[in-house]
């Protein structure tokens, strides 16, 4: 199965399909279904690698009673919508779906969703009840293939008569049935993103939802915001504003407004968090004039402290999100920008060395810190994102000939990624499957850069 | 084109590059210069190599500018569709903003560049107000901003005779304090272009030190590529986008 993975000099770029093995793998971790959910074993073997996946339908949520009418259909959006971009599973397409909806378990028909032309293995189904301004969903999923056996889910999910709640509650149900047939991997629909909007006329920090909706502004410096990150446990984002020169400034999730952040000289950014949010690695040239790495404590950016020592322009760097050991960094001392790693220390630091030269920008770790995904426009080429197995340097291209593609930031499920790109005319925001497929535009309005996903 | 609501940088640019008289045109790269062949019977025919200027590169509507060109190696030489002398000069009224390609060719192979006279419609409210403080426009006619090549920013021969005149302006004048601002094409990508902005600031302001100026007397910042003095997508508007600008900070 890894054959692959250990030829490093036969072939550097491979097609996608064949890293997705090891990213499907990795992502899915040790902790597989427990024993009551063995059947599904062969998930493991993998997305992209000719495998069936798990086939869910899922039927229209009944309306329980008028007051929930409006929103069933919302709701059965939204969970169709999320389970179809997860990645992990194959949803049956609406008109292939029996006519009647279950509602409740009771009312399941298993041998209408395993014949043709639905051909299920698992039906999420259930029922919205109002009362008031207060929503109510029952909802199941029942493996339809193992008569008789408990519903894997069955849960109620309380909710407010809004949209904006059907939709949240949706991601909810919808994340729960990835996280039963993904081995335990939680889905990702409950995830925002943070970016850098134009659309009000200066670059601001915003905020949106993983699927587009709710994009909302968070600062208003009405100068330059840019390069958002957020902190480990999503309470706070670091981002680089101009205020003077160029500084690590700091938004506040909690408090819902930008709270105070050392200033040091010189120009200032690309903060990124340590794994336990308690230091922030930045690019700084305060100190020396030419910039290079320092880290200072997250809180309030005291205890500065310098971690590169070279001559050219040292930014962007990053830690392992998973061990906390390595920074991955961008450095120009040679010329063109080009990825560098050292120790968090700022020990060994060396050159990754790529196929053949160009300009490399903006990389970041998988959760399971295992792949790098980053920019890259090689000889004569255009800005591409490609993604790289640390331990075999084994590489994999995942944007090509459509435009512009900058800025690749990891969903935390390592199945999915955030990126720009200027494919449509403006730089706009848009997220794919970790194997370049299933490419989905998030914005519209102004020009929108700089994404980074959140880490839950 | 220049970007309309930022009205003071828009003055100032414009006033900066007209002072400045001559806009270097493309950087040419040539591979081969560098390593030539150690044992070759006939050496290749020298490459040709052509400079334009314009001179001022930004007018009203109307103004006249005046283009200078020189060339090396060259057995023709040809300004827009029409052949030229291998030096000369040519004045031009363009009625809107126009780039001027020069091409010089020869045995050695082509040389091409192109300057950019950016018109400005009507007259600006600066010619009607009163008359600016006369250590600003002195400021203006005698800082020449640093030029720097695609990536790079260590300072080109022709940045050292600008930074030469700025200096001596700087020792003219030696309570005149100067911010410099670092500015980057929008080829690179954002973050790394705060980063090589960082570097041409520092660059233009330790070549200053080196002639003599007290570095107390200069702050840096890098603007990236979030400031462009133009936002066309060629190399002449490249090129003015790569600098070190002075502003006055007294």
């Amino acid at each position: 199965m890894r054959t692959n993975r250990r030829n490093r000099s036969a072939s550097y770029v491979l097609p996608a399909a064949a890293i997705l093995f090891s990213l499907v793998a990795a992502a899915g971790g040790t902790d597989r279904l427990n024993a009551s959910a063995a059947p599904q074993d062969w998930f493991r073997a993998g997305t992209g690698m000719g495998v069936e996946k798990a086939r869910v339908a899922v039927a229209d949520f009944v309306a329980g009673n008028q007051g929930s009418q409006p929103l069933g259909q919302l709701f059965t959006d939204t969970v169709r919508a999320d389970l179809e971009y997860s990645g992990i599973l194959d949803e049956v397409s609406k008109s292939f779906l029996p006519q009647a909806d279950p509602g409740r378990p009771e009312g399941l028909k298993e041998a209408d969703w395993t014949a043709a032309p639905a051909n299920a293995q698992f039906v999420a189904y259930g029922t919205l009840t109002a009362s008031g301004n207060t929503l109510g969903v029952d909802a199941w999923l029942s493996d339809v293939r193992t008569p008789g056996a408990p519903p894997a889910i069955g849960k109620r999910y309380p909710g407010a008569v809004t949209n904006e709640d059907v939709r949240r509650v949706a991601h909810e149900f919808a994340d729960e049935i990835v996280m039963r047939l993904s081995g335990g991997v939680p889905g990702i629909a409950l995830t925002r993103i943070a970016f850098t909007s134009s659309r009000s006329g200066t670059k601001e920090i915003w905020v949106m939802d993983y699927d587009g909706q709710n994009q909302t502004q968070l600062t208003h410096g009405r100068t330059i915001a840019v390069a958002p990150r957020w902190s480990p446990d999503d309470s706070r984002i670091a981002y680089t504003c101009l205020a003077g020169t160029f500084q690590i400034c700091m938004y506040s999730m909690e408090l819902g407004r930008t709270v105070a952040f050392a200033h040091y000289g010189g120009t200032n950014s690309s903060p990124a968090w340590s794994p336990d949010g308690t230091r922030l690695a930045f690019m700084s040239s305060g100190v020396a004039g030419s910039p290079n790495i320092y880290t200072a404590d997250a809180t309030a950016g005291g205890g500065l402290k310098r971690i590169t020592v070279s001559g050219g322009p040292d930014t962007q760097p990053v830690w392992n999100r998973k061990t906390g050991q390595q920074i991955a960094f961008v450095s120009g001392r040679g010329g063109l920008p080009q990825l560098y790693m050292m120790n968090a220390d700022g020990t060994n630091s060396e050159k990754i060395d790529l196929p053949d030269m160009g300009y490399v920008v903006d990389p970041d770790w998988s959760p399971n810190g295992q792949l790098l995904a980053f920019t890259w426009r090689r000889p004569d080429g255009n800005f591409d994102i490609y993604a790289m197995d640390i331990a075999t340097h084994q590489l994999v291209q995942l944007t090509r000939d459509a435009g512009r593609n900058e800025k690749p930031s990891w969903a935390p499920d390592g199945r999915h990624l955030v990126f720009q790109s200027t494919r449509t005319g403006k730089w706009q925001i848009w997220t794919m499957l970790a194997d370049g497929t299933e490419v989905r535009q998030l914005t519209t309005e102004g020009d929108n850069e700089s994404p980074n996903w959140s880490p839950k | 084109m220049m970007r309309g609501e930022r009205g003071v940088r828009f003055a100032l640019a414009v006033a900066m590059a007209t002072a400045l008289g001559a806009l270097t045109a493309c950087h040419h790269e040539a591979p081969s210069a560098a390593n030539p062949a150690p044992t070759a019977p006939t050496p290749p025919p020298p490459r040709p190599t052509v400079t334009l200027q314009a001179s001022p590169t930004f007018i009203d509507q109307g103004q006249s500018s005046t283009l200078t060109w020189s060339s090396t190696n060259a057995t023709k030489v040809v300004l827009g569709a029409d052949s030229v002398a291998p030096e000369g000069s040519k004045t031009v009224t363009p009625d809107s903003s126009t780039t001027y390609s020069i091409t010089a060719s020869g045995p050695g192979g082509d040389a091409a560049t192109s300057v950019r006279i950016t018109v400005s419609p009507g007259s600006r409210p600066a010619e009607v107000s009163a008359p600016p403080l006369p250590f600003d426009q002195l400021f203006r006619q005698n800082v020449r901003d640093a030029f720097f090549d695609y990536d790079k920013y260590d300072i080109r021969p022709d940045a050292r005779d600008a930074l030469a005149r700025t200096a001596e302006f700087l020792r003219r004048y030696p309570e005149a304090k100067v911010g410099i601002e670092g500015h980057c094409d929008e080829r690179g990508s954002l973050e790394y272009n705060l980063a090589l902005g960082a570097e041409r600031a520092e660059a233009t302001k330790k070549f200053l030190e080196s002639l003599g100026i007290d570095g107390n007397r200069m702050s840096t910042v890098s603007y990236g590529k979030e400031r462009p003095f133009c936002t066309e997508h060629d190399e002449s508007c490249w090129q003015q986008n790569r600098r070190g600008h002075f502003v006055s900070a007294r």
